[in-house]
C-alpha cells in the first residue's frame, strides 16, 4: 500500500512542532530554516497552512534533473534527493510547480520532503493532526465523509 | 547544553554590540530566562536606578527550552526596573520571536545605555548592528513589523518592537511581538522607549542543536506533551475557548472585579465571554472567534484569533482592523469589560486591538480607564476634564480613551500614568486598585483569598502570574483549597511562587502548569541542560530566584508596607456571591508568608535564609 502525507490546513495552530522534528530527523538540530515542510501563516484571514511535497507520480523535478539525482523510493514512492549525485544546479527548483523542492546554499545541494523513509517525523510530531500520514488511495476521504454528512435528503432530520 | 553559551551585549550610548560568553556558574543557580537575565541585572545595575535613565539596563532573555520542541519551548522575557513600579520587572512573551533568537545563537541580549537618536537592532546570526529606526520612529507595532520585513527583504524575520506608547512615554507601554504577543506588564516597553530603541528584528539559521541527551530529551519531551492532552484544562478547555473559559467561572464565584472592584459580580460576564466569543452575530452572521492559534512549540493553543464586527461604531470605515487578529484573552476582556462595567464584546475587541497595534498593556489601561471612571462618578473629574462623558459601562468612553491614549492628547496624557499616579494626581490615592503600582488583574481577592497575598508579594507589583493559586483555589490543581479562608495559603503562595520561578526560567509557558508540575519539566531539563537538575536542585533555583528578586526591591527602597492591598480591599465586603461579606485577610496572612519564607518582619530575607539559598 502506498501512503500519503495529508495535510488539513483547519487543524493547524502554528506551533511548528513539524518543522522543529524535520529538522531533527534529518539534521540532528531543531532548526526550522532546515525544515522541508514549513507552515505559512496567513494572518489577516487567521490561516496556517504546512505544506510540502506531495510526491507528485509524474514528478517534474525528477524528469528535470540533468544527473538524475532524484529518485523513486520504492517502499515509499518518495522522490529522494541523493546528495552524493546533485550537483546543485537548482533545475528542479525552476521545473517544480509547487516550490517544495529547495537550494540549500551551505550543502550545495537541494532538499526535499522524502518521507522519512516511511515514519514521516512531521506527521508523528504534529499535536492536531493536521499532518497525517494515510493510505495514498484514501487521501481525501475525511473530506468525503464530513460533506457526506451534510448530505441530507431528509431536509427535516438533523445530519447527525 | 541547552544554552547557546553566547550573550550579546548592546551599548546603546556608543552604539556598539559585542558577544561575552554566558555565565555557566550562574546558570547552574539560575537556569536561564528570568531567573539568570535577573541575576545579571542585579549584578550591572544599581537598585536605586531612575528606570527610564540610561542607566537602567533592558535584558531579552530564553531559557534552555526555548526553540527546543518541549511544549510550549518559544519564550522569552524582558528584565528590567519596571517604568510602571520601580521593581524588578520581568515580562514574559510567546509568539515565534523568542524561539528565533534562540536559533539565531543568543541565550539574551543585554542593552545598556541610551541612543541618542532612534535605532533598532537587526541580528542575523552573528551578524549584529544598530540601525537607523528615524523611518520607523512615530509607526505603530504592525507598520514597524511589516516595514523591517519589507526592507529586510525577509518575511522569516521576526520582530519585537514598542509602538507609539513605548515612544511617548506611556508608563505601561508593552514590548509586542509577532503583532499580537506582548511582554506586557509594569512598562518594559516605556525602558524600551526611553532607550530610543524601536525594534529589535532576527533571523537565526543555527538551530537549537545543543541538547545534552536528545533522545533523552525527546522523550521527555513527549511523555510531558502526552501529560497536557490527557490534561482536562490543557487538553480540551484552553484550546477550546482560551483563557476565556474563566470569565463566567470567576463571576459565578464572585470574584470577577467590577467597576474598579466596587462589585466582585458583572451583569454582562456571559456577554463577554469565551461563549459568546463562539456564538454568531446578529449583524453579519459570523462569530467572533476565527481559530485557535499556539505559540512556538506549543501543543496547547489556547491563543484566540478573533474577527471584529466590521458594522460596529469602533471601526466603521477603518478596515485596517477587519482582518483577524489576536484577542480577546481573559485578562483584557475583564480589565477592558468588566472592570469598567463595559458589556460591549467588539468594543472590548477594538481596545483590544489599540492595544497590540501601539503597545501597551490592556490590564493596566483598562483599570486605569475604570478608576477614571469611578473619579468621574464620584465628580472629582468632569466631562470636560477627561473631554467626553466617563460613566461606567460607556463602550463609547473605552474607545475614545484608547484613542487618546495612543494620540497623547487631552485626557490621554493623566491615562498615560497608569491608575496609581492618576488617582494620587488627583487626591484619591485609594481609589488605585494594585499593588507597587501596578494594577490588579482579573481576580477577586476577597472571593479568592490566596490571591491578596499572592498581588501583595509579588516582586513586579499585582500580578497573577508570579503565584497563581487560582489553581488551587478554583481549579483543584494540585489540590483544592477554599477561596474564602486566609489558613494555609502562605504555603500555598510560597509554593506556586517558586515553582512558576523556574518555569519562567526553563523557556516554558507557566500555562504548562495547569497540567504540569515540576516533577513533569524536570526530566525534560536534565536532559537538556548540562548538569544534574535534580527536584532537588530545581526547587532550590525557584525560591533562590524569589529571594534574590526580594532583595532587589528590598535595595530599591520597597518594604513590608508595599506588600499590601488598598483599603477597599481591606474594609468594603464583597455585594454579592458566594465571598458576599468577605474582604481579604492579607494582614493575616502577610506575617504567616515572612515567616515560611525565612524573612523577618519587615520583609527581608534574614542571613539564614540567605545563606541557604546562597544569596
Amino acid at each position: 500500500m502506498q501512503k500519503s502525507l495529508h495535510i488539513d490546513p483547519n487543524k493547524c495552530t502554528g506551533c511548528l512542532q513539524c518543522e522543529m522534528a524535520c529538522s531533527f530527523e534529518n539534521y540532528g538540530v531543531f532548526n526550522i530554516s532546515k525544515s522541508r515542510i514549513k507552515v505559512f501563516d496567513f494572518e489577516h484571514a487567521g490561516r496556517k497552512v504546512p505544506y510540502t511535497c506531495t510526491q507528485c507520480a509524474e514528478a517534474w523535478c525528477m524528469a528535470a534533473c540533468p544527473v538524475d539525482a532524484i529518485r523513486i523510493d520504492a517502499a515509499t514512492g518518495a522522490k529522494v534527493v541523493h546528495a552524493y549525485t546533485c550537483v546543485g544546479c537548482k533545475v528542479c527548483t525552476i521545473a517544480c510547480p509547487f516550490g517544495t523542492i529547495n537550494y540549500v546554499a551551505d550543502s550545495g545541494k537541494v532538499q526535499k520532503c522524502d518521507l522519512c523513509g516511511g515514519d514521516p517525523a512531521c506527521a508523528t510530531a504534529c499535536p492536531t493532526g493536521a499532518i497525517t500520514y494515510v493510505d495514498a488511495d484514501w487521501t481525501g476521504l475525511d473530506k468525503m465523509r464530513q460533506w457526506a454528512g451534510k448530505t441530507d435528503t431528509q431536509p427535516r432530520a438533523s445530519a447527525a | 547544553m541547552g544554552w547557546t553559551r553566547k550573550i550579546l551585549r548592546v551599548d546603546l550610548s556608543n552604539g556598539t554590540c559585542k558577544s561575552e560568553p554566558l555565565n555557566m556558574e550562574w546558570a547552574q543557580q539560575y537556569l536561564g530566562q528570568r531567573g539568570l537575565a535577573t541575576k545579571y541585572f542585579v549584578e550591572e545595575v544599581d537598585p536605586k536606578v531612575d528606570p527610564l535613565a540610561p542607566a537602567n539596563k533592558l535584558i531579552m532573555a530564553t531559557g534552555p527550552l526555548t526553540g527546543t520542541p518541549a511544549s510550549t519551548g518559544g519564550r522569552y522575557s524582558v528584565i528590567t526596573k519596571g517604568a510602571l513600579t520601580g521593581a524588578i520587572a520581568c515580562s514574559n512573551s510567546g509568539g515565534y520571536f523568542g524561539a528565533e533568537l534562540k536559533f539565531a545563537g543568543w541565550d539574551m541580549v543585554i542593552f545598556e545605555g541610551k541612543s541618542a537618536k532612534p535605532v533598532y537592532l537587526s541580528i542575523e546570526d552573528d551578524k549584529v548592528e544598530l540601525r537607523d529606526a528615524a523611518h520607523l520612529w512615530g509607526k505603530t507595532v504592525w507598520q514597524t513589523e511589516e516595514i523591517i520585513k519589507k526592507s529586510h527583504q525577509d518575511p522569516q524575520v521576526r520582530v519585537c518592537s514598542i509602538g507609539r506608547a513605548g515612544e511617548n512615554g506611556v508608563m505601561y507601554a508593552c514590548i509586542v511581538n509577532d503583532l499580537h504577543r506582548a511582554a506586557g506588564r509594569s512598562g518594559v516597553g516605556t525602558v524600551m522607549g526611553s532607550k530610543n530603541l524601536k525594534a529589535v528584528a532576527v533571523r537565526g539559521t543555527k538551530g537549537a542543536g545543543a541538547i545534552k541527551n536528545p533522545k533523552a530529551f525527546m522523550q521527555a519531551a513527549a511523555a510531558a506533551k502526552k501529560v497536557l492532552v490527557d490534561n482536562a484544562v490543557t487538553g480540551q478547555g484552553l484550546p477550546t475557548f482560551g483563557t476565556q473559559v474563566l470569565m463566567n467561572v470567576i463571576n459565578e464565584m464572585g470574584a470577577l472585579p467590577t467597576r474598579n472592584h466596587r462589585d466582585v459580580q458583572f451583569e454582562s460576564a456571559r456577554k463577554i465571554s469565551a461563549e459568546a466569543m463562539a456564538e454568531k452575530r446578529p449583524t453579519d452572521g459570523k462569530s467572533h472567534l476565527v481559530t485557535n492559534a499556539a505559540c512556538f512549540g506549543c501543543t496547547i493553543a489556547c491563543g484566540r484569533i478573533s474577527k471584529i464586527d466590521e458594522t460596529h461604531f469602533s471601526v466603521v470605515n477603518k478596515p485596517q482592523y477587519w482582518g483577524a487578529s489576536g484577542g480577546l484573552e481573559y485578562e483584557a476582556a475583564w480589565a477592558l469589560g468588566a472592570a469598567n462595567g463595559v458589556g460591549d464584546l467588539e468594543a472590548l475587541q477594538y481596545a483590544n486591538l489599540i492595544c497590540n497595534e501601539d503597545g501597551f498593556d490592556p490590564i493596566t489601561f483598562g483599570a486605569t480607564v475604570a478608576a477614571a471612571m469611578e473619579l468621574y462618578d464620584l465628580g472629582i473629574l468632569s466631562k470636560e476634564q477627561i473631554g467626553l462623558e466617563a460613566p461606567f459601562g460607556s463602550a463609547q468612553a473605552l474607545v475614545a480613551l484608547a484613542e487618546m491614549l495612543v494620540k497623547g492628547e487631552g485626557f490621554g496624557k493623566d491615562l498615560a500614568l497608569g491608575s496609581a499616579r492618576m488617582c494620587a494626581k488627583y487626591g484619591r490615592p485609594e481609589l488605585s486598585m494594585g499593588v507597587k503600582q501596578q494594577e490588579f488583574p482579573a481576580y477577586d481577592s476577597r472571593g479568592i483569598q490566596g490571591m491578596g497575598l499572592a498581588y501583595a508579594t509579588s516582586n513586579r507589583g499585582a500580578c497573577h502570574l508570579r503565584g497563581y493559586t487560582v489553581a488551587s483555589e478554583v481549579l483543584g490543581i494540585p489540590v483544592k483549597t477554599d477561596p474564602l479562608v486566609t489558613e494555609g495559603k502562605a504555603d500555598l503562595v510560597k509554593a506556586f511562587q517558586d515553582a512558576t520561578s523556574v518555569f519562567d526560567s526553563a523557556g516554558v509557558c507557566v500555562f504548562t502548569t495547569f497540567a504540569w508540575s515540576l516533577a513533569d519539566l524536570q526530566p525534560q531539563l536534565d536532559a537538556a541542560c548540562d548538569g544534574d537538575w535534580t527536584m532537588e536542585k530545581l526547587t532550590l533555583v525557584g525560591e533562590r530566584i524569589w529571594n534574590m528578586e526580594r532583595l532587589f526591591n528590598n535595595a530599591a527602597g520597597f518594604t513590608a508596607k508595599d506588600d499590601d492591598l488598598p483599603p477597599r480591599l481591606k474594609t468594603e465586603p464583597a455585594k454579592t456571591g458566594p465571598a458576599k461579606g468577605l474582604v481579604n485577610g492579607i494582614d493575616k496572612m502577610r506575617p504567616e508568608y515572612y515567616k515560611a519564607r525565612g524573612w523577618n518582619p519587615e520583609g527581608v530575607p534574614s542571613k539564614e535564609t540567605r545563606a541557604r539559598l546562597g544569596l
